[in-house]
């Protein structure tokens, strides 16, 4: 097909580049410049859509981001395909496909339709109304029929391989919107010096010059002056132009969201490039020059396929070569559609009527049409329209009196112009209703920023011209550039005009008479709203959806408003508005997250011997952001199988386990001990150097936060571990108090969980292991007794070497700095070959601690345990007059006999291994809801002892000691006996080796 | 996201930071000496005002110092940011841009 | 009540549908009440509803400052579930999900409720411990909840990512069957027709100013935009404002106001069958009946009433949702808000009476307050009635940050170690 409806000359496309491209698998020829609404118009096809809810045949409304009707589907590739893509912002290339959505089997028949049959019985909110009876057949059968009729698009159903990405970008003054205002407020900031940006959502900057042949800026014709403004604008080094670019979200403090589409408009986008770039800039002032949206006019099939908005059927004429129509009748409240008359007028278009509902508009646009013998009918509104999926015919109305259907391919409407308030609106600046232009504009400003233009209702070429260059004047002068002067462009032509409608047109029906295109929502349903008690424009928005489809109601909103108002009965600045909301138009997931993927989703910590432990095998599992090795497999073990080796293997011989990932917090002072007392409920101050304690802390509420062993290396520093998820808490709330509860204290916190790689080596032949390896310090087991810590050097690195042990046995913990990690590591490896060294995982270490009853925090206890709950009451510094927790333990129901507290668990059957998170009856016969008594919070097989172990948190637990309860699992209850919850060497005789 | 004037650093966006809740609520000298009730209110309530707060803040991926503000929790504006011990400056002045 | 029907909107189809009427009133307020309840979202309008309904207590208003469930009722993500670890939480939460089974038919009005199921995925083992701790309570609690493998999570939701090679890969899931979705709008207006049609004054767009207590403390009525209401009995059910219209009786309570944000995509075909949560990534998601992904994000970290939060805030749970569906990466945002949750130290709520006489607070629901309307409203409006709490709320009164008997569902999820 080639495009029958271009004209021969004029539009910034180039009639020489053909572009092949398809829609619903019809090949059609476009040109470059082309968007897809543009190419298919001039290949004179209007049904592009249909409509959400009555599945109604749609024409192509408008020529930019506000269109409600013409929505498709583009793949480049199955895993490329994005629905819901509206027409007129689609840039046409070579190649493109394009599929028309939510019909079935084809957008010509559509079996959809019945629902517009069905429309007397699918009025506003009709489904809070019906499908309840009977209730299981709204999950089964009424539910899935109205999700498989609503929705849009498809959604894509692979993997999207493109790539995406972030900017964060400061400015002086970012200006949003390239129209007359937007860039005579560019051109004045950006000749005082400031740093601009300048964006605009469609493809090339200059918005409503694009489309303007008759006006002179600066006794140049407009698009003359824009290149050359843009040019200027191009040599400014401090000037960023950003076309292609939304500016989709205003947040506190000037930031100012942005999506700049990269590769959707080329034909084969190169391979580095990524396919959008989300920017989040941070403006010292903002400069809103966003326009303003043209109203449709509200009758009956308002919505037929080639009825388009006036303004839209001008830019496609002017801007991309292409008649809407042969014959055409333009319905209007507004004199800005006399403009539009008379550019198709001048491209050839057959204008058959004009008809204004106003009784007698005057101007020299008016006169213009006059003049150009165009049949002008005034005081004339248009009723309705006839037709199947193309208009046919309109009928008029003058003073209730219907004419005779008028003849014609296309209908052109104006219902006037809807500043577009949209982003001020988002800033949090109130709007204000003007009465004279019947539009809500800006009012007081709350951030730094400053509208221009047609979006405050500042309309006409040189006023615009003339506001913008007033407010980029200022915004530069704010920002701190005081030679900012405004001296704006002059212009002929582009005049104002006046005019406008909401609502409803006079004399019209409100059956059909679509205000929400998209979502199908008409002034009968607003009425309906109404009528049922829908007062709030809110509950009216929610109960009919108008406004709420992929357009927000940029066309709808306003005519909605002035329906509700008339229903209401009640003026509109009274009836309100509802929320803007971000985006302003739709913004693509990818862009958000961008570079927050695969590896980068969040950072991974690896110790020091990360490495070493991926080469031999091991698996790892992911802990807070740390990757911890979890276990050691050899050939073909599977985790019980390695663990079960690795146990033994520790209790044995002798164990080697990467601790790196413990929180270490180096505490320094004359205060040290003070602070450490008042932080940990032990107590420190007669802690010898040299000496380590097992330390607890809780929060200011009295359960348990975190646990750790912590050495005393001088009399004024402390050397703290912590969990390796509390690490970042810990010091947090160290520093809370230091810093705002005892700056008095002469202390200071340094986090230090990275500077030290820790290697634990644990079991009979530690010493044996590590004593050829260290240097200036006697690990005797008098020299260096059990909790003891000392400073020397280790495989001729500097180490403090701790004695402690969280497996029961003989243990080491060598800490060394984390450069040093892997080559002590390896050191200690290498030496204790000879007595089998095995390297093992935090499963085993859970099992050897489990062994031993030792607690894992956030394991035994998870946020409400406190220091007795876990049998830790030893731990308590009593002499202590205070510390973090103190008061609250102090409560009555801190000490209550019945808390959840501590236990072993034995099962009677030594295989069975209980389920960790398992519950605790007494009666396992018992209903539901059952009384639950506590959980297993740890549970293991114990290759060591030979038969399964488990820790709980039980109700009065201690004193259950010796009793039996029951676990009930859904294969039925299984009896465990309550034993104290040391298993092994309850005596402690293996800490010596 | 928010910037925030961190007293010893300047202005800085809001990710640099994390939020202490509300200022001017001392850990009682002698924990002891209060009710559960009084401990409780302590511990757990706070004036929440829909408009001026006084609260902390820690420029937590910066200086790593605590300080206070005062902002405006319907605008989020900000009237004034000061040190820790300071009192609370007399906010009539109005939060904005 | 007119009746709503498939017939009875046949019917009036033939007039045109313009003999419906509406579905509430806009009364002016009488000078007093036998009970006031502040605040006409779900939780507050279902008060009404049972105060009138189950305890005979007709001569009550609502008062709202804008409009009906115009606050967090209306801003949510509308996830429905009962799944929750402790014996308290789980029995207010699932005498909610019995109600929701019911409520369309309850209130003659279609909420909507649809138990396509709620599935929370486990990527770490510490998930994996805590999940089947709730697996196993709720079990034993008679709440419906079972674990999945990663395979069995991706069968029930065939977009999910399992990929091993995830930064967090999906370890298996713990699924609600019951658990769902329903139209946050319809509860809201479903309550207030109901609550209306017994009588209830609901007055919209009348600020509560003030607290009116007499000589012995006790609550007289309250100060409005519309002059001085008298009531013994006032119910404050105002989310996010609890603090604000509290503080009108000089009581301080333990609640802090966030920013919540939430979001949707443009429409789609069906393609999402069920709910899926992640705490660990922070993802949540569902497809509404309208074809719309429905995605929350989390609250901002400072105190704000300025029902919107930072962009970096939906940004961070864009990344999640992109990792879990990474075929959902080319749908695109269409609309993002905000609300303002009121959330307490143990981020369980708080139904109770205080030390005011008359005076009800329910407040604190955090982020989860949706799911739990005609529960919270039910024992709620039984709290007022008999001044004294029903054995489900009896948990959830203010005394327990007094005695420390905390309710700590989030601490009970515990840290990684």
């Amino acid at each position: 097909m080639t495009g029958q409806f271009r004209t021969a000359k004029g539009g910034r496309i180039d009639r020489a580049q053909k572009l092949l491209f398809s829609f619903d698998d019809v090949v059609y020829e476009g040109v470059q410049g082309d968007t897809l609404a543009s190419a298919l118009l001039a290949n004179g096809v209007h049904l592009m859509g249909r409509s959400y809810k009555y599945h109604r045949p749609r024409g192509v409304l408008s020529a930019g981001s506000d269109e409600p009707n013409a929505l498709v589907g583009l793949y480049r590739d199955k895993a490329r395909y994005t629905p819901n893509l509206r027409a007129p912002c689609v840039e046409l290339y070579n190649g493109l496909m394009a599929d028309s959505q939510n019909r079935w089997p084809s957008l010509r028949w559509d079996i959809g339709i019945i629902n517009d049959a069905l429309s007397p019985l699918l009025p506003a909110g009709f489904y809070y109304k019906t499908f309840k009876w009977p209730a299981f057949a709204w999950k089964k059968y009424y539910e899935p029929f109205i999700r498989a009729a609503a929705g849009l698009g498809r959604s894509p159903t692979l993997a999207d391989p493109d790539r995406y990405d972030n900017r964060w970008a400061h400015c002086d003054v970012l200006v949003v919107g390239s129209g007359p205002a937007g860039v005579s407020a560019a051109l004045a900031a950006a000749e005082s010096g400031a740093r601009v940006i300048l964006c605009d959502e469609q493809a090339e900057l200059g918005g409503s010059l694009l489309s303007d042949v008759q006006a002179n800026i600066d006794d140049q014709p407009a698009q003359a002056w824009l290149a050359g403004a843009l040019a200027t604008l191009a040599r400014h080094p401090r000037v960023q132009l950003l076309p292609r670019t939304t500016a989709f979200g205003y947040f506190a403090h000037n930031m100012v969201g942005l999506s700049e589409r990269i590769t959707d408009h080329m034909a084969e986008p190169a391979a580095h490039l990524p396919r959008e770039r989300l920017w989040q800039v941070r403006a010292t002032e903002v400069v809103i020059a966003a326009g303003a949206l043209e109203r449709p006019l509200v009758f009956p099939h308002n919505d037929r396929p080639g009825v388009m908005l006036a303004d839209s059927a001008r830019t496609y004429v002017n801007r991309y070569g292409v008649k809407p129509g042969n014959l055409v009748v333009v319905a209007t409240a507004h004199d800005s559609a006399y403009r539009a008359a008379l550019d198709l007028h001048a491209a050839g278009v057959k204008i058959v009527t004009l008809a204004d509902q106003r009784p007698s508009p005057s101007g020299p646009l008016i006169d213009a049409v006059r003049d150009a013998g165009i049949p002008l009918r005034v005081g004339t509104s248009v009723t309705g329209t006839g037709g199947g999926t193309r208009v046919r015919w309109v009928s008029l109305s003058s003073n209730g009196v219907s004419s005779e259907p008028v003849v014609c391919d296309t209908l052109l409407m104006s219902g006037g112009w809807t500043p577009s308030v949209h982003l001020f609106s988002q800033s949090r600046g109130r709007l204000r209703f003007d009465e004279a232009l019947q539009a809500y504009v800006p009012g007081q400003s709350v951030e730094r920023e400053r509208s221009a233009g047609a979006c405050r209702g500042v309309f006409g070429l040189a006023a615009a011209l003339q506001d913008g260059a007033q407010a980029g004047a200022a915004a530069a002068k704010a920002a701190g550039y005081a030679s900012a002067r405004a001296n704006p462009a002059s212009a002929v032509g582009g005049e104002a005009g006046t005019g406008g409608w909401l609502g409803l047109v006079p004399g019209a029906s409100p059956v059909k008479a679509f205000l929400d295109f998209q979502n199908d929502v008409t002034a009968k349903d607003i009425k309906l709203a109404v009528r049922e008690g829908m007062r709030s424009i809110e509950h009216i928005k929610r109960y009919t959806t108008t406004g709420m489809a992929t357009d927000q109601g940029k066309t709808s909103n306003m005519n909605a408003l002035g329906v509700a108002s008339g229903a209401l009965d009640t003026p509109i600045p009274q009836v309100g508005h509802t929320t803007f909301r971000m985006p302003y138009t739709p913004v693509t997931f990818g862009a958000f997250a961008a570079l927050s993927r695969d590896g980068l989703f969040d950072p991974a910590r690896q110790t020091p011997m990360h490495d070493w432990a991926a080469e031999n095998g091991a698996v790892f599992e992911d802990v807070g952001l740390w990757k911890r090795a979890h276990y050691f497999p050899k050939s073909s073990e599977d985790l019980h199988k390695a663990v079960d080796r690795e146990c033994v293997a520790v209790r044995q011989s002798v164990g080697i386990f990467d601790a790196s990932t413990l929180g270490k917090i180096e505490v320094v002072g004359p205060d040290a001990a003070e602070f450490m007392n008042r932080m940990y409920i032990n107590a420190w101050t007669k802690l010898g150097v040299g000496k380590c304690r097992y330390g607890i802390m809780c929060r200011e509420d009295g359960f348990v936060m975190d646990d750790g062993v912590v050495g005393r290396m001088a009399a004024d520093r402390f050397h703290v571990t912590t969990t390796t998820g509390g690490a970042p808490r810990v010091l947090a709330l160290m520093e809370d108090y230091l810093q705002t509860e005892w700056p008095d204290l002469d202390v200071w916190l340094t986090s230090t969980t990275e500077q030290w790689a820790v290697i634990a080596v644990q079991g009979p032949r530690a010493r044996d292991v590590l004593a050829p390896l260290v240097e200036g310090i006697d690990i005797s087991a008098k020299a260096f007794p059990h909790m003891s810590v000392a400073e020397g050097r280790i495989a001729g690195v500097p180490t403090r070497l701790f004695r402690v042990s969280f497996s029961g046995e003989l243990g080491f913990e060598v800490n060394v700095p984390a450069d040093y990690g892997r080559a002590v590591w390896e050191a200690i490896y290498a030496s204790g070959q000879q007595y089998g060294i095995t390297p093992y995982g935090t499963e085993t270490m859970h099992v050897l601690r489990a062994e031993k009853g030792f607690i894992i925090v956030g394991q035994e206890t998870d946020g409400t345990a406190t220091p007795d709950d876990a049998g830790l009451t030893w731990a308590i510094g009593k002499a202590k007059k205070d510390f973090v927790g103190k008061r609250s333990l102090d409560r009555a129901s801190m000490k209550g006999a019945d808390r959840k507290q501590l236990v072993g668990l034995l099962t009677e059957n030594p295989a069975t291994v209980l389920e960790e998170g398992a519950q605790l009856v007494a009666g396992p016969k018992q209903p539901v809801p059952m009384t639950l008594l506590g959980h297993v919070t740890s549970s293991y097989h114990s290759a060591n002892l030979g038969h399964s172990i488990a820790l709980a948190m039980l109700s009065g637990g201690r004193a259950r000691i010796g009793t039996s309860l029951f676990v009930p699992m859904p294969q039925g209850a299984i009896k465990v006996k309550i034993v104290d919850p040391v298993f092994y060497d309850r005596e402690g005789a293996r800490l010596d080796g | 996201m928010l910037i925030i004037d961190c007293p010893y650093c300047g202005k800085r966006p809001e990710i640099e930071f994390s939020y202490g809740g509300e200022a001017h609520i001392a850990r009682p000298l002698d924990p002891a000496a209060l009710n559960d009730e009084e401990w409780a209110a302590f511990l757990y309530a706070r004036t929440n005002p829909k408009g001026l707060h006084a609260e902390r803040w820690r420029h937590a991926r910066g200086c790593g110092r605590f300080f206070n503000a005062v902002r405006d929790t319907v605008s989020d504006f900000f009237v004034t940011t000061y040190k820790t011990g300071e009192a609370r400056p007399d906010a009539t002045k109005k939060a904005s841009a | 009540m007119q009746n709503f029907s498939a017939f009875a909107l046949l019917r009036r189809a033939f007039g045109g549908h313009s003999s419906w009427q509406p579905q509430w009133r806009t009364p002016e307020p009488k000078a007093s009440y036998d009970a006031i309840i502040v605040g006409a979202g779900g939780h507050g309008l279902g008060t009404a509803y049972y105060l009138a309904k189950e305890h005979g207590m007709r001569n009550i208003a609502v008062i709202e400052r804008g409009w009906l469930g115009g606050g967090n009722t209306g801003r949510n993500t509308t996830i429905i579930r009962s799944n929750y670890l402790f014996d308290e939480s789980a029995a207010l939460y699932d005498h909610s999900v019995k109600l929701w089974e019911t409520l369309s038919e309850e209130l003659n009005y279609n909420v909507m409720y649809s138990a396509r199921g709620v599935m929370m995925l486990a990527h770490t083992i510490h998930d994996i411990q805590v999940f089947k701790r709730h697996v196993h309570a709720n079990r034993a609690n008679g709440v419906d909840n079972e674990w999945l493998t990663a395979e069995q999570a991706k069968e029930f939701c065939p977009p999910l990512n399992i990929s091993p090679n995830l930064r967090y890969p999906v370890l298996g899931a713990a699924l609600q069957r019951r658990g769902g979705t329903a139209r946050h709008d319809a509860v809201a207006w479903g309550y207030a027709r109901g609550a209306d049609d017994m009588g209830v004054d609901i007055i919209q767009n009348c600020e509560v100013t003030g607290i009116r207590r007499d000589a012995s403390g006790a609550v007289m009525g309250v100060d409005t935009a519309k002059g001085f209401i008298g009531a013994k009995k006032v119910g404050v059910v105002a989310a996010g404002h609890t603090s604000v219209v509290m503080a009108m009786a000089g009581m301080r309570l333990p609640l802090e106001s966030f920013p919540l944000q939430a979001l949707v995509s443009e429409p789609v075909k069906p393609v999402f069958p069920c709910v899926v949560m992640s705490n660990t990534v922070h993802a949540y998601i569902s497809q509404s009946d309208k074809g719309e992904f429905v995605i929350g994000a989390g609250t901002d970290a400072f105190v704000s009433y300025s029902q919107r939060g930072g962009l970096h805030i939906p940004s961070h749970t864009l990344d999640a949702i992109c990792e879990l569906f990474p075929m959902f990466r080319r749908m695109r945002m269409l609309r993002n808000w905000g609300g303002i949750v009121d959330t307490t130290p143990d981020r369980s709520p708080i139904i109770s009476k205080t030390p005011v006489p008359g005076l009800y607070v329910n407040c604190g629901w955090g982020t989860g307050g949706f799911k739990a309307t005609p529960g919270s409203a039910n024992v709620f409006a039984h709290t007022m009635a008999r001044d004294e709490p029903h054995p489900i709320n009896a948990p959830f009164t203010l005394e327990r940050f007094r005695d420390g008997v905390m309710i700590d569902e989030a601490a009970a999820a515990a840290v990684a170690h």
